[in-house]
C-alpha cells in the first residue's frame, strides 16, 4: 500500500504519478468521473507517462501517440496501443489516498479488491 | 465493392499494415496480400533513432535473426486475425494497372483487383561516394547496422543534416558518450517546419547535449579510403570521424511505378482520400501526395501519426470504389532530443505569430507555444508540456482551419 497524497490535493479532473518501489513499474492515479482510479503509468505502446494524458470520462489519452486507455479495466480501445495496462486498486483512510499495487502480473485483469480493513 | 477478390498491400510498413487493418475491419473478407520488401514483420520506426541505439531495448530485441522484437507492431494473434499472405524481403517492381498485375522481384507476377501502395520512403544520400563507416538510418537492418558501429569502438561521430532524424541520432551518440558534431547546411535548421524563433528554440538542445551544431556549413566530401575518416566541409575544414551519419531527408519510394499511368511527383498524385486516378489504386503514408481540397496544393506528410490514420481512410475509400472519406487530421508529430519532448501539431505557414503560453523557451525548463494568423491559432509547439499540448492539439483539431492550409 502506497500513500498518494490527501484527497483535497487531487482535485476531480487530475491526474499524479507515484513510485511504486523498484518491484513495481510508476503508477498513474487519477480522479475523474466522482472515482479514483490507478493504472501502470507507463503506455504499453510506448514509453509515454500516462499521467500525463488527457482524460475523459473513465479514458486517459496517452500523450504521444493518442492510445486510449479504459482506466476501469486498462485495457486499450485504440491503436497505436494494443496490451493493456495493469489496474491497480485505490482506497481512501481519513482522507489520504492509497494505492494498492496490483498482486497480480497479468495485466488486464481487473485489479483486485482492496483489503476491507483499508476502504474507509 | 463486389468485384475484390484480391487486395495487395505493396509496403509491410506502418502505413500498410494499417491499412490492411482497415480493410479487414471494414469488412473485406477476400484474399489479402501483403509484399514487403524487408524481411521483418511491420515495426515501429521511431524508437530506431532513440531508445534503439543507446541500447534501452532489452538485448535480443532487434537482432538479426531474432526479428523486431518489441518494435513489432503486430503479434502472432493479430496476425491470425490479419488473414494475409506475407510475402516479405519481396520487392515490387512494377505495377501493371491495365492487366492487374504487380511484378515483383525475381519475375514473379501478383494477380490483384486492388492495390494499397505503402512503400514509404528511402534516405538520400550525398553525391558521392559513401566510404565504409557511412550510415543512413531509416530502417530496422540500418539501426542493426549503426548500433553496431557505434559500439564498435567509434569515438568520434559526425551527423550530417540536422533535421529530426539527424538531432534524435546525435542526442543519441551524445548519450553514448560519443565526441558528436552536426553539420547543417541551411543557416538554421528546422526553419521551415517550425518558424526561425521555434527553430532556433530546438538547436539550442544540441549544447544542452555537449553537441556541437555548425551550420551553414556544406559538405565538399568524405575523406578516408576504405573507411571514412573525416567529414570535408566546403569551406576546407575537415571533422574527423569515425562513424558518419547521414540524414539529409527521404524521397517516396515510387519509382517502380514509373510506367504505371500513375501520376508521380515527389510520390504518388491521390485525392484527398487517398485514391489515385483509378480508384481500385489508394496511396498511403510516405509515399502518398494528397490533394488539398480547394487549393492547387499537394501535400506528402512524413509523419507517423499521418501513416497510422490514412490507412483506415484509404481501405474505406478502396472498397467503397471512390472516395466517400477524406484523410483529414491534423497533421502532428513529435521528437525525442536531449532528454526533451517536442511535440508540434498543426498547420505552420511562414508569417503566422507565435505566442508562448506556458514556461519560457529561455530557461530550458519546457514551455508551450501556439503559432496563430489573424488571431487564430494554426499550430502547436511543446516541449515537455504533455498535458497542456494534447489540449491545444485537441482545440486545434475542432477549429475551423483556413481555408487553403
Amino acid at each position: 500500500m502506497i500513500p498518494v497524497c490527501r484527497i483535497e490535493d487531487l482535485p476531480e479532473g487530475e491526474s499524479v504519478r507515484v513510485e511504486a518501489g523498484d518491484a513495481t513499474a510508476a503508477i498513474a492515479v487519477f480522479h475523474t468521473d466522482g472515482a479514483y482510479y490507478a493504472i501502470d503509468d507507463t503506455c504499453s505502446h510506448q514509453d509515454a507517462s500516462l499521467s500525463e494524458g488527457w482524460l475523459e470520462g473513465c479514458y486517459v489519452e496517452c500523450p504521444l501517440h493518442a492510445a486510449l486507455f479504459d482506466l476501469r479495466s486498462g485495457e486499450p480501445t485504440c491503436l497505436p496501443a494494443r496490451q493493456p495496462v495493469r489496474t491497480h486498486a485505490v482506497t481512501v483512510v481519513d482522507g489520504m489516498l492509497y494505492v494498492h499495487p496490483a498482486a497480480h502480473t497479468v495485466p488486464g485483469e481487473p485489479a483486485r479488491t482492496a483489503p476491507e480493513e483499508a476502504v474507509a | 465493392m463486389t468485384t475484390v477478390a484480391t487486395v495487395t498491400v505493396v509496403g509491410a510498413s506502418l502505413a500498410g499494415l494499417h491499412a490492411a487493418r482497415g480493410l479487414r475491419s471494414q469488412g473485406y473478407d477476400g484474399r489479402l496480400v501483403i509484399v514487403g520488401e524487408e524481411r521483418h514483420r511491420p515495426y515501429d520506426r521511431p524508437p530506431l533513432s532513440k531508445e534503439f541505439l543507446t541500447g534501452e531495448f532489452p538485448t535480443g530485441d532487434g537482432d538479426p535473426g531474432e526479428g523486431p522484437g518489441r518494435l513489432a507492431l503486430t503479434d502472432p494473434e493479430e496476425e491470425a486475425e490479419l488473414d494475409a499472405e506475407w510475402l516479405l524481403g519481396v520487392r515490387a517492381e512494377a505495377l501493371d494497372t491495365a492487366a492487374g498485375e504487380i511484378r515483383l522481384a525475381g519475375g514473379r507476377t501478383l494477380r490483384t483487383d486492388g492495390v494499397v501502395i505503402a512503400t514509404g520512403a528511402t534516405p538520400r544520400t550525398l553525391p558521392f561516394p559513401h566510404p565504409a563507416g557511412v550510415h543512413t538510418l531509416r530502417t530496422l537492418d540500418d539501426a542493426i547496422r549503426l548500433r553496431a558501429a557505434l559500439r564498435a569502438g567509434a569515438a568520434r561521430v559526425v551527423v550530417i543534416g540536422a533535421g529530426f532524424i539527424g538531432a534524435e541520432v546525435a542526442s543519441s551518440c551524445a548519450a553514448l558518450g560519443l565526441d558528436v558534431t552536426v553539420v547543417e547546411a541551411a543557416p538554421l535548421p528546422l526553419v521551415p517546419q517550425l518558424g526561425e524563433e521555434m527553430a532556433r528554440v530546438c538547436a539550442a538542445l544540441h549544447a544542452r547535449g555537449g553537441v556541437t551544431l555548425l551550420c551553414g556549413a556544406g559538405v565538399a566530401g568524405l575523406r578516408g579510403g576504405g573507411r571514412v575518416t573525416g567529414v570535408e566541409l566546403a569551406d576546407g575544414r575537415v571533422l574527423p570521424a569515425d562513424v558518419v551519419v547521414v540524414g539529409v531527408g527521404v524521397r517516396p519510394a515510387a519509382g517502380w511505378l514509373e510506367g504505371s499511368g500513375l501520376a508521380l511527383d515527389d510520390g504518388v498524385r491521390c485525392d484527398q482520400g487517398c485514391v489515385t486516378a483509378l480508384p481500385n489504386v489508394v496511396a498511403v503514408g510516405d509515399v502518398a501526395r494528397l490533394a488539398q481540397p480547394g487549393t492547387a496544393r499537394t501535400v506528402r506528410a512524413e509523419h507517423w501519426t499521418s501513416g497510422m490514420l490514412q490507412g483506415a481512410v484509404a481501405a474505406r475509400n478502396l472498397l467503397a470504389g471512390s472516395t466517400v472519406e477524406p484523410f483529414e487530421a491534423l497533421p502532428c508529430f513529435w521528437s525525442d532530443q536531449y532528454g526533451a519532448r517536442i511535440q508540434y501539431a498543426g498547420r505552420r505557414a511562414p508569417g503566422d505569430t507565435v505566442r508562448v503560453l506556458e514556461g519560457d523557451p529561455a530557461d530550458g525548463g519546457g514551455f508551450l507555444a501556439v503559432y496563430e494568423r489573424d488571431g487564430m491559432p494554426t499550430a502547436a509547439l511543446g516541449i515537455d508540456r504533455p498535458r497542456p499540448f494534447t489540449r491545444l492539439r485537441r482545440e486545434l483539431a475542432r477549429a475551423p482551419q483556413p481555408a487553403g492550409r
